[in-house]
């Protein structure tokens, strides 16, 4: 989950790391409120989007007037802002985020991560701030430094010098970034992080370290302990579709084809997209209906891929091993009755309980193509949408 | 034969009273593994399906023998299932359960430093050997003891995979689900080597998907320690970038862990690579043939 730069910010601030003072403005009234209360010479206003590249995008503008304040609000809420992260159609500006100005010295990257290969927690950080870590890490990678940590100790201030001495932080502000990072590590364990990035990090002229931009995103799996983040949470910033299928744990994500798909299982429906594709179809989505599904989330899920209006046929293909072929036949015998289905549907059952599962799409006496094999289901929907 | 589990591995189930381990706990003994026994606080010297249950698994190894665990105990509590098990100091200890915390994991793993311990999973589908032995929650019915050994990160797709194979008549030794999760236990190398191991696995089939480099690294262990031929499959051509493909692990991040590179390096390394999901068992069959192992491995 993805929260916004001020909320993070925010979070950080209650753990220790340093962030420039700032407030959220919802109206263009609140940003020059929050203005005069910063009361900071130079003023930042800055676009709230989940999206990355909002500078580059016109999202970010230095104020130094109350007037230029209001003039920017202005003219960024509302807007549609297009970044490389948010496609061409942009996101709209909802919020803002009215900041002290600071006289930058120098920018640097921290940022911490799971490293898959050690299965640990990695810090990483970099003289390069400001610049995409992908970047610097192909062009430059050796300007990339890490430190692997270990979770019964955390860490260690040890690896939080080398880290600032790599990374060439001055030696009178050394304290405060040893500090900052170790404040940042607490807070990504406690909260249950999966990506904390401070892009850049930034050495002020009156001998700050500070988090001049701070992207947190947090494991989807641990938020049943962090309630006060799922209450962060801004649907705004999602597909109505994704936010559907997420009240009945379904996992979606909607894509561009015409071509819905329901399987049981991330892998196959991976690969379910994939072959649609290499037989010259297009998936209008990712769905996995899960291991735990009942006949009324299969109802759900075929109502969230029918209220996608570029569906023009249905491919289900379920392999039950946990899921049981019965429960989704009549998941989607309940669905197909329920909401009138007007395309083409291909069904292929294969696994636990197949034989019952064939038996209920058979009696329901509905229009559904059974498939044996996923080939044979693929190219027979690729045509029937044709 | 076959790796990890055989008809002689004694195995406990962790959360033996909820709802989905019920239902495999019961798969599990009509398919003939030998579970001896069932974890769930409080409920210890009840039975269910004919199995006494425990309030502990140092409690239910003492008394059962066991060597091996399935853990279905739901995710909040998973990790501190697994790290019992560990404690009980079980051979094996398989966890089907999805949607644990990365970090619970990361403390999972640490714990398990040193410790004789094999884990497979979590969010897994388990692992079977053909008539023998089966953990976990895959339909027992499409498998057939044969030659070829199964890794997987998907349990769906290892479905898909072994039952094309028993379709063609080609038996399996051992289908090994590694998991979906970004922290995991056993990985492809440590499945591939047990294989590589295995006298009576002639072939592999190795599917993985997007995001890691996981399939990076077992390529390139397939090219430098084994000899026998490996075929895969790698899930995600069309996932588009950044966005988490249900999977904690499936995710192209920084244009890193994409279907391309990874089908690119297991070609490089030798590994012949399945066009769609629908074609792995037929790739395998063709790869067998070139070696001369197909009448060796074909089952009827």
């Amino acid at each position: 989950m993805n929260i916004h730069e001020y909320q993070s910010k925010e979070m950080l601030r209650s753990y220790g790391v340093a962030v420039p003072n700032g407030k959220v403005a919802f109206t263009v009234d609140e940003a020059v409120e929050a203005a005069k209360e910063l009361d900071s010479g130079v003023t930042v206003v800055k676009a709230q989007i989940h999206a990355g590249g909002r500078g580059k995008a016109g999202g970010v503008k230095i104020a130094k007037s109350e007037e230029e304040v209001r003039t920017y609000a202005d003219e960024i809420l509302g807007k549609q802002l297009v970044t490389h992260q948010t496609g061409p159609e942009g996101t709209k500006v909802k919020r803002l985020l009215i900041e002290e100005g600071c006289d930058i010295q120098k920018e640097y990257y921290i940022g911490i991560v799971l490293d898959r290969a050690t299965s640990r927690i990695t810090m990483m950080a970099s003289e390069e701030g400001g610049t995409e870590i992908e970047e610097v890490a192909a062009e430059t990678p050796e300007k990339i430094f890490k430190e692997v940590i270990d979770p019964v100790v955390g860490l260690m201030p040890y690896q939080a010098r080398r880290l600032a001495f790599q990374i060439n932080i001055p030696n009178e502000m050394l304290n405060k970034a040893v500090k900052f990072m170790m404040a940042l590590y607490q807070a990504f364990v406690e909260k249950d992080c999966s990506i904390a990035e401070i892009n850049p990090l930034v050495t002020t002229g009156d001998g700050e370290v500070l988090a001049l931009d701070a992207k947190l995103n947090f494991d989807d799996n641990a938020l049943f302990r962090q309630k006060d983040i799922q209450q962060l949470r801004d649907l705004d910033e999602e597909d109505p579709k994704e936010i559907e299928a997420s009240k009945y744990d379904l996992s979606y994500i909607a894509l561009d084809g015409n071509i819905g798909c329901m399987v049981n299982g991330a892998g196959l429906a991976m690969a379910t997209m994939d072959i649609i594709k290499h037989y010259g179809g297009d998936p209008a989505n990712f769905l996995d209906v899960g291991g735990g599904a009942t006949a009324e989330k299969v109802t759900e899920a075929f109502k969230i891929i029918l209220s996608d209006s570029n569906v023009k046929g249905i491919l289900v293909n379920i392999f039950g091993g946990i899921m049981k072929c019965d429960v989704i036949a009549e998941g989607v015998v309940a669905a197909t009755k329920e909401v009138g289905l007007e395309i083409p549907l291909v069904v292929r059952l294969e696994g636990t309980n197949v034989e019952q599962g064939k038996q209920i799409l058979n009696e329901s006496g509905l229009d559904i193509q059974a498939s044996e094999s996923l080939a044979e289901a693929a190219q027979k929907i690729v045509e029937l949408v044709k | 034969m076959g790796v990890f589990i055989n008809k002689d591995t004694k195995v406990i189930v962790q959360g033996i009273t909820g709802s989905t381990a019920l239902f495999h706990t019961k798969q599990m003994l009509e398919y003939g593994t030998k579970i001896v026994g069932g974890v769930t606080p409080k409920k210890g010297g009840t039975e269910v399906e004919g199995v006494p249950v425990f309030n502990t698994v140092q409690e239910a190894v003492d008394q059962t023998s066991a060597t091996a665990s399935v853990v279905y105990v739901p995710a909040p509590f998973a990790a501190d299932a697994i790290m019992e098990a560990v404690d009980a100091e079980l051979d094996l200890v398989i966890c089907i359960t999805e949607h644990i915390p990365v970090i619970d994991m990361v403390k999972v793993k640490r714990y398990m430093e040193g410790k004789k311990t094999r884990l497979v999973g979590p969010n897994c589908p388990g692992v079977i050997t053909a008539d023998e032995c089966k953990i976990g929650i895959m339909p027992g019915y499409i498998h057939k003891k044969g030659h070829i050994g199964v890794v997987s990160r998907s349990g769906t797709l290892t479905y898909e995979a072994v039952h094309q194979l028993t379709q063609a008549g080609i038996g399996q030794t051992t289908a090994v689900g590694i998991g979906g999760d970004p922290v995991n236990g056993t990985d492809f190398i440590d499945a591939l080597q047990a294989f590589q191991d295995d006298p009576e696995t002639y072939a592999v089939v190795m599917i993985g998907e997007i995001g890691g480099t996981a399939e990076e690294e077992a390529a390139q262990f397939v090219k430098d320690h084994m000899d026998k031929p490996v075929v895969g499959f790698i899930g995600g051509r069309t996932a588009p970038p950044g966005k988490r493909m249900g999977h904690a692990g499936a995710i192209i991040s920084g244009g890193k862990g994409t279907a391309e590179e990874k089908i690119a390096v297991m070609n490089e390394c030798g590994i012949e690579v399945a066009e769609t999901p629908s074609v792995i068992g037929e790739t395998l069959i063709k790869v067998i043939q070139e070696k001369g192992l197909y009448d060796k491995c074909k089952t009827h």
